[in-house]
């Protein structure tokens, strides 16, 4: 087996008596996607926290392409190859589509402090951009002011601003929420095309996309790991269908 | 340097940390509760002290004046609240910090209009004149009656906030608008009730200090300024920190400049040690509110989380 | 009229009118008309620096004036060693502006690179109340600091002088005031066009979002503080040669907050605002000045209708909303 691009071992996080986060390990493989499901309330977004570096783990530690990254900082994390996305889509308002992308290329290139080059008269850097938007098909829209896109352009220029950081794993938060049925199926098809560039650990609510695209599937209850496997194990393992379809289970 | 000189000092710096802690209650309350940066706080200091020297002239007593005064600063907070500050509770802090220095600008030429170019005095009340006896040093009966004062209206507002029906709504406004919005209070009072109630402590402040300074325009911006180093030293929003820091800057600030050009004194000449101490000790506090700052960024009793 | 096109004819008008009035006021000997026109670029420079603070980068720095009098006393302490013939600090007094200003922006850089260090580990109500406060520690110390004066301030007796031109001439002076000004705004327009200030501007509508990019906003922001502080520091060296006087006045915290003004009256974040704001603080102080003692009521009103009612400044009513691109 290859070694993981990104794991967790053993991480906790308490806020005060409520463990949010209890003993997660989790790996992520080259190549795969890695869906993390669980009912509302279970830490999705805790771990999800915990990992991009918005929160500080109480114990455990995560290590990317075999670089411990517990103790860096949110930005020092997306520099060592950690593209995420947001699950309410988070982007710099007044900046058109491509000045969205173009900041995350200058975060990936590392240049942030030059201050005579215009950007907008920087061709080579202007057609990168161009080139992200049109893979997530967004290349009209690519002067249209970020406030003023879709909901569901939103969602796919959150996925185009991690694509520039050319991550070595990609996070995404609910990628699918709110993109109703056929922008789900493309979002479904691109993603499947995107894992062989990088994997995706995804969390998402969208169970009939999680079973059709995740490699792996981790279901995650109060904080804890109870089930990982494929979407066939997954679906038959009596600890899963009691939490999700409440069957008694023989105790 | 004698024990009574120092014990003097210590008395005044005590004395002047209440008064701005009257100052800094009610701004902090009013950022905890309505999440507002008013630089207009000082500018009711300001109405307190002019309204009071005024009415004590006329009547020729004092305590009709402080009556006058906090009653001025509280209608005039109230006023302003629903004419102004109301609106600018959703903007952001860049918006009211403009419009509270246009406030500023309003109020402090209005006062030149109405009571003209020159500083009104007002006498200290005759039942408080002279000295006391405190041990080994005379003190100023009036500035020991400023401290006990200031206790009373601490213990008050400590009362008020922790034993009343308006203290808890006033508690819940900090920590969730919506919610005691949507539980029936009436938000829009409850935000009017807090800003006149902050103006009432500037302008009571503004009108017991009057008595021991001369009362002008552009009095209420430095203990404006002296209120904001507070509030950051002892955390926004917090009462407690009001206090704690109130009390520190008082106390620190008195003593640097009583002692620090003594200090100096010991290994300077004369005139060079009165200089030296003297620019130090004007940034005291400021350097006390930098270490604050670099240990505990939110102050020392931070009140949201 | 394309927005960004009106916005760009409003800024030629505004470099042709601040040229050519002074201009005109040479031609016919009105040198005071030409100090007016002098005091609305150097407050416009001193506002260029705030603007890349508190313009692009979001932060409300209520204690720019420290810059602007740190500036203005290296000016006075050259000035006042150089025309004594005594040292300051082993080093000779100069009369040179070019050194001057060097040692201005340097200065005033460094201050504001540990004041932007402290402060931006803090935010919102908190920074508007510490960039205050340290001013107000500047403004104490340089008032109770005896060897300059202290509250009386300190002279320039003669004011310090340019290679090749004769500074003593209003509209010499002027001219000197003008080209800094010019420089400064275009520095300012590179800056904001650069991936500097895409990361800046980005930093002040979604902090969190540029750092989960990768760029940590306090370099950024601290940089653009420094920056910020250097520019209004140079302002202040050539306010104190216009007044030929420097007191601690210059570093009140109302100076502080009438930088703030010059910036809201023109359209924050545009390239002229401070242009525009400068010229319309001068303009109304000179004017309603000349009607009535209580100008300053009327300015506060002006300006709470601004605040409540024209959010985007003098230019934001001609031109509309600022574009990035």
């Amino acid at each position: 087996m290859a070694d993981p691009v990104l794991s967790l071992e053993g991480l906790s996080k308490s806020f005060g008596a409520l463990r949010a986060t209890d003993q997660v390990s989790l790996t992520l493989l080259p190549g795969e996607i890695h869906a993390l499901i669980g009912p509302n309330g279970a830490g999705k977004s805790t771990l999800m926290g915990l990992i991009s570096g918005t929160l500080a783990p109480d114990a455990g530690s995560i290590s990317l392409g075999g670089q411990d990254i517990t103790a860096l900082s949110m930005p020092q994390r997306a520099r060592a190859g950690l593209g995420r996305s947001f699950q309410v889509s988070s982007l710099i308002a007044e900046y058109s589509a491509l000045r969205n992308v173009l900041l995350a290329l200058q975060a990936h290139d590392g240049h942030s402090f030059r201050f005579m080059r215009p950007v907008m008269r920087d061709k080579a850097l202007i057609a990168r951009a161009q080139a992200i938007l049109a893979r997530v098909g967004l290349a009209a829209r690519a002067s249209v002011e970020a406030g003023a896109l879709s909901h569901g352009e939103r969602r796919l220029l959150e996925i185009a601003m991690a694509l520039a950081l050319q991550p070595r794993c990609f996070l995404f938060d609910e990628p699918m929420a709110g993109l109703g049925a056929e922008g789900t199926a493309r979002l479904v098809d691109f993603l499947r095309g995107l894992k062989s560039e990088a994997p995706i650990l995804l969390v998402e609510h969208d169970m009939d996309a999680v079973f059709r695209l995740a490699d792996r599937i981790s279901v995650l209850v109060y904080g804890r790991i109870i089930a990982t496997g494929n979407a066939a194990e997954i679906r038959t393992n009596s600890d899963v269908r009691a939490i999700y379809l409440g069957e008694e289970v023989a105790s | 340097m004698t024990l009574a000189l120092m014990l003097e000092q210590l008395l005044n710096g005590v004395q002047f940390g209440l008064m701005l802690f009257l100052m800094s209650a009610g701004l902090t309350l009013v950022f905890g509760v309505m999440g507002l940066i008013n630089l207009a706080h000082g500018s009711l200091y300001m109405i307190g002290a002019f309204l009071c020297a005024a009415v004590a002239a006329a009547t020729g007593n004092f305590w009709l004046g402080l009556i006058a005064g906090i009653a001025a600063a509280a209608a005039a907070g109230a006023l302003i609240e629903i004419v102004v500050i109301r609106r600018l509770y959703a903007r952001d802090h860049l918006d009211q910090v403009l419009a509270t220095f246009a406030l500023i600008l309003i109020l402090s030429e209005g006062v030149r209009m109405i009571f003209g170019p020159f500083p009104l005095y007002l006498n200290v009340p005759d039942v408080l004149r002279g000295t006391v006896r405190l041990g080994v040093v005379d003190y100023s009966l009036y500035r020991l009656a400023l401290i006990g004062f200031g206790l009373a209206v601490a213990l008050g507002l400590w009362a008020l906030i922790t034993k009343t029906r308006l203290g808890i709504r006033i508690r819940a406004g900090e920590s969730d608008r919506e919610m005691i919005a949507a539980l029936g209070v009436n938000i829009r009072a409850l935000y009017t009730i807090v800003f006149a109630l902050g103006a009432a402590l500037a302008g009571l402040a503004g009108a017991l200090v009057g008595a021991i300074q001369s009362v002008q325009v552009g009095m209420g911006e430095p203990v404006l300024i002296l209120a904001f180093v507070v509030i950051v030293i002892g955390g926004i929003g917090s009462i407690k920190g009001a206090m704690v820091g109130a009390l520190l800057v008082g106390v620190i600030d008195t003593m640097g400049r009583f002692l620090l050009p003594r200090v100096f004194a010991t290994f300077l000449d004369a005139s060079q040690a009165m200089g030296v101490g003297a620019a130090l000790a004007s940034m005291l506090i400021y350097l006390l509110m930098a270490l604050v700052l670099i240990f505990r960024p939110k102050g020392l009793f931070p009140a949201h989380g | 009229m394309d927005s960004t096109l009106k916005e760009w004819l409003l800024n030629a008008v505004m470099v042709v009118a601040l040229l050519l009035v002074p201009l005109w006021a040479w031609l016919a000997n009105e040198p005071f008309i030409i100090t007016l026109a002098t005091r609305i670029a150097i407050l416009a420079l001193a506002g260029v620096g705030l603007n890349i603070a508190l313009g692009l980068g979001g932060m409300v720095s209520f204690g720019h004036a420290l810059y602007l009098g740190i500036g203005g006393y290296v000016a006075g302490i050259a000035a006042h060693h150089a025309f004594h013939g005594t040292t300051v600090l082993g080093l000779p007094g100069t009369n040179q502006m070019l050194p001057i200003w060097a040692i201005a922006m340097i200065l005033s850089g460094a201050i504001a690179g540990v004041v932007g260090a402290l402060s931006l580990r803090t935010s919102g109500i908190f920074f508007i109340m510490i960039t205050l406060a340290f001013a107000q520690m500047g403004f104490f110390f340089a008032l109770s600091w005896p060897a300059y004066g202290g509250e009386d301030g300190l002279p320039i007796f003669v004011r310090n002088q340019f290679p090749g031109l004769n500074t003593l001439r209003p509209w010499e002076f002027f001219l000197i005031s003008y080209g800094v000004l010019l420089v400064a705004l275009g520095l300012f327009a590179l800056l904001r066009a650069a991936r500097f200030g895409a990361a800046l501007m980005a930093i002040r509508q979604n902090p969190d979002r540029v750092a989960a990019l990768g760029i940590t906003p306090f370099g950024v922001k601290l940089v653009a503080f420094v920056l910020s502080g250097m520019i209004t520091g140079l302002a202040g060296a050539l306010m104190a040669d216009l007044t030929r006087f420097v007191s601690p006045a210059m570093m009140a915290w109302t100076m502080s907050g009438e930088l703030i003004v010059i910036i809201i009256l023109g359209g924050v974040g545009r390239l002229f605002g401070p242009v525009a704001g400068a010229a319309i603080l001068v303009g109304f102080e000179v004017f309603f000045g000349g009607l009535t003692e209580h100008w300053k009521l009327w300015l506060g009103l002006v300006l709470l209708g601004v605040v409540l009612f024209a959010r985007g400044g003098i230019i934001g009513l001609i031109a509309g909303r600022a574009h990035h691109g």
